[in-house]
């Protein structure tokens, strides 16, 4: 993230060459290991996944191959249709609440707190545990007759839900539990964010006498906007790639109402054994995470522009 | 300290605890969960504090002799994973930085937002032509695709912060540029090191989808074999909390001891795998 906010940074400090082009090539040798790596387990499945993308491939039967048809028989496959929206719901959902939740706790966990480490240190937690065994868990607070969740409503009057046993409430229950585990993460990038503004603004602000909604509106704001756009970045790239939680939870049901790219990528190509056929849904994903993370990006520049244009 | 002050900030206090309780109340309710007999954990309303313990919740998890094996599964894909991924990683992140290689960092970037489950479709049929099926190889090679990204990223940050004076030095003293990386650059890197090792091991200890794909009946890691057991024991709560608990709590305690290289490595990185 760091780099992302600094890459235009360091492109531009290109530093003067020194003793001619042998004291770069010299470094090669620390490098060729990992481009043998990434070459072979990252590099070699993306070329070899589009070509697969062009044939009629099963697992133990014949390939042939078909060009484009794969990709022809997407257009028209009702399944993956709903796929797409129901993907682009939740990753909607599953960016915004964590991006507002998130610069909330920044924003309490930058001002000075007793026992602010110990506070910070359980608020990250969720972030770290293993997501297949808190989707376990959340599996049991949802369940209707037994689970806690329900009984919590209770209290506030709130009558019994079936959370992710409706078609109706399975993916705003599905972005709770995505939320509860990655608002840590948004408010760490934004904490970054507000630990790096200087102090004179406000002082001045305060002289000035605007208030304390004025000056996050005119100050803290157009500061963090960068480091929003970052959060809002990596947030919608794991959204749009989240498994663990909604497989284990509810494997894309009831029936399909809450399955998404990813899912439905893994029941062709694992489930069917359709490689043909799952490759082609992989290329599509990965184009459409490709082209919406550069979207951000190039929103990500005029913000940037913002900052330096707008404030007060 | 004024009152109004001293109001400002018993505000502030509560707002944080209100914050932090979805995550101290589900890890409390875990752990409710996993020591509880089947009686209360279907208990309706629901008992938070039993007066008895089911600590055979535990023992259950620990005597089934496969959980000994998916433990050391676990362990040797994180472990070998890890390990590779620093041996190759660290000079990599290093030469990239020296290199000022940044167009380099962006396939690494690319392979971040990448699914995971697209690399799987290649290198399952690889590993069924090569017959390596059954065997953890297919797993350990997975994970590199998450290892090997962290550690180079965090690498390449962090090498672009050590000073270069030392190693122009050590250069001048006639050390050739392995000599300069082994004795100059690698020991300022610890801190460096340290973080990419951390947040390499939480994230493909948690990781799930490739177990999912790639392990068989004896190779399977905790996480895939903690799932497994959803399917068979859907009602027993008690044990299935308990293993999940035991599988999620080397993190927890790595999170815990390691905090500030964690929250380091992410706000610098932003890396997560999968």
């Amino acid at each position: 993230m760091g780099t992302l906010v600094e890459q235009q940074v360091t492109t531009v400090t290109e530093p003067a060459p020194v003793k001619g082009a042998g004291r770069r090539t010299s470094f090669w040798p620390f490098v060729i290991p990992a481009v043998v790596v990434v070459g072979s387990v990252i590099v070699f499945p993306w070329v070899f996944t589009v070509w697969m993308s062009m044939h009629e491939w099963t697992v133990g039967g014949a390939r042939n191959f078909t060009g484009l048809a794969n990709y022809a028989r997407l257009a028209s496959d009702t399944r993956f249709i709903a796929s797409i929206g129901n993907t682009l719901v939740y990753t909607f959902l599953a960016v915004i609440l964590p991006l507002f939740f998130g610069t909330l706790a920044a924003l309490i966990f930058n001002s000075r707190l007793p026992f602010r480490g110990v506070l910070r240190g359980l608020f990250v937690m969720p972030m770290m545990a293993t997501p297949v065994a808190i989707a376990l868990v959340w599996t049991m607070m949802f369940h209707p007759q037994l689970g806690v969740l329900n009984y919590l409503l209770s209290f506030i009057g709130i009558g019994p839900q079936e959370w992710v046993f409706s078609p109706r409430t399975v993916i705003p229950s599905l972005v709770l539990v995505e939320t509860w585990q990655w608002t840590p993460l948004v408010m760490l990038i934004v904490l970054g964010g507000l630990a790096a503004i200087p102090t004179e603004p406000y002082e001045s602000a305060e002289i000035d006498g605007a208030n304390a909604f004025q000056r996050f509106r005119y100050i803290t704001l157009p500061m963090i906007a960068p480091f929003l756009m970052v959060a809002v970045i990596i947030r919608t790239i794991d959204a749009l790639k989240s498994f663990d939680i909604i497989y284990a939870i509810t494997q894309g049901g009831p029936g399909t109402a809450s399955e998404t790219i990813n899912l439905y990528l893994y029941s062709v190509a694992f489930a069917y054994y359709d490689v043909g056929y799952g490759s082609a849904i992989a290329v599509v994903f990965f184009a459409l995470v490709i082209a919406l993370s550069l979207l951000m990006l190039h929103l990500r520049q005029r913000t940037k522009w913002m900052d330096l244009q707008g404030g007060p | 300290m004024n009152p109004r002050s001293f109001l400002n900030s018993l505000g502030l206090w509560f707002a944080a605890l209100v914050l932090v309780s979805p995550a101290i109340l589900f890890f409390l309710w875990m752990i409710s969960l996993s020591l509880k007999f089947e009686v209360d954990n279907a208990a309706y309303p629901p008992v938070f504090i039993p007066e008895r313990f089911a600590w055979k919740n535990y023992t259950g998890v620990f005597e089934s002799n496969r959980f000994g094996l998916f433990f050391i599964n676990s362990l040797i894909v994180t472990g070998v994973a890890t390990g590779l991924a620093l041996l190759i990683g660290v000079p990599a992140g290093y030469g990239i930085a020296r290199m000022k290689a940044t167009k380099a960092a962006v396939v690494v970037l690319i392979a971040r937002m990448t699914p995971g489950l697209s690399y799987l479709i290649p290198l399952f049929l690889l590993f069924q032509w090569l017959g390596l099926m059954g065997t953890l190889v297919p797993q350990i090679i997975a994970h590199l695709v998450i290892t090997v990204p962290i550690v180079i990223w965090i690498m390449i940050g962090y090498f672009e912060t050590t000073p270069l004076e030392l190693e122009e030095a050590a250069v001048i003293d006639g050390a050739n540029r392995w000599e300069v990386f082994r004795h100059v650059a690698l020991p300022i890197a610890k801190p460096g090191i340290t973080v990419a090792f951390i947040l390499a091991v939480i994230f493909s200890w948690n990781n799930f989808v490739f177990g999912v794909v790639l392990a068989g009946r004896e190779t399977r890691t905790l996480p895939v074999a903690v799932y497994n057991m959803l399917s068979f024991e859907q009602l027993s709560w008690g044990p299935l909390a308990a293993a999940a608990i035991i599988v999620t709590l080397p993190v927890l305690v790595l999170t815990v001891v390691a905090q500030r290289q964690i929250v380091a490595g992410l706000t610098a990185g932003a890396v997560k795998g999968g």
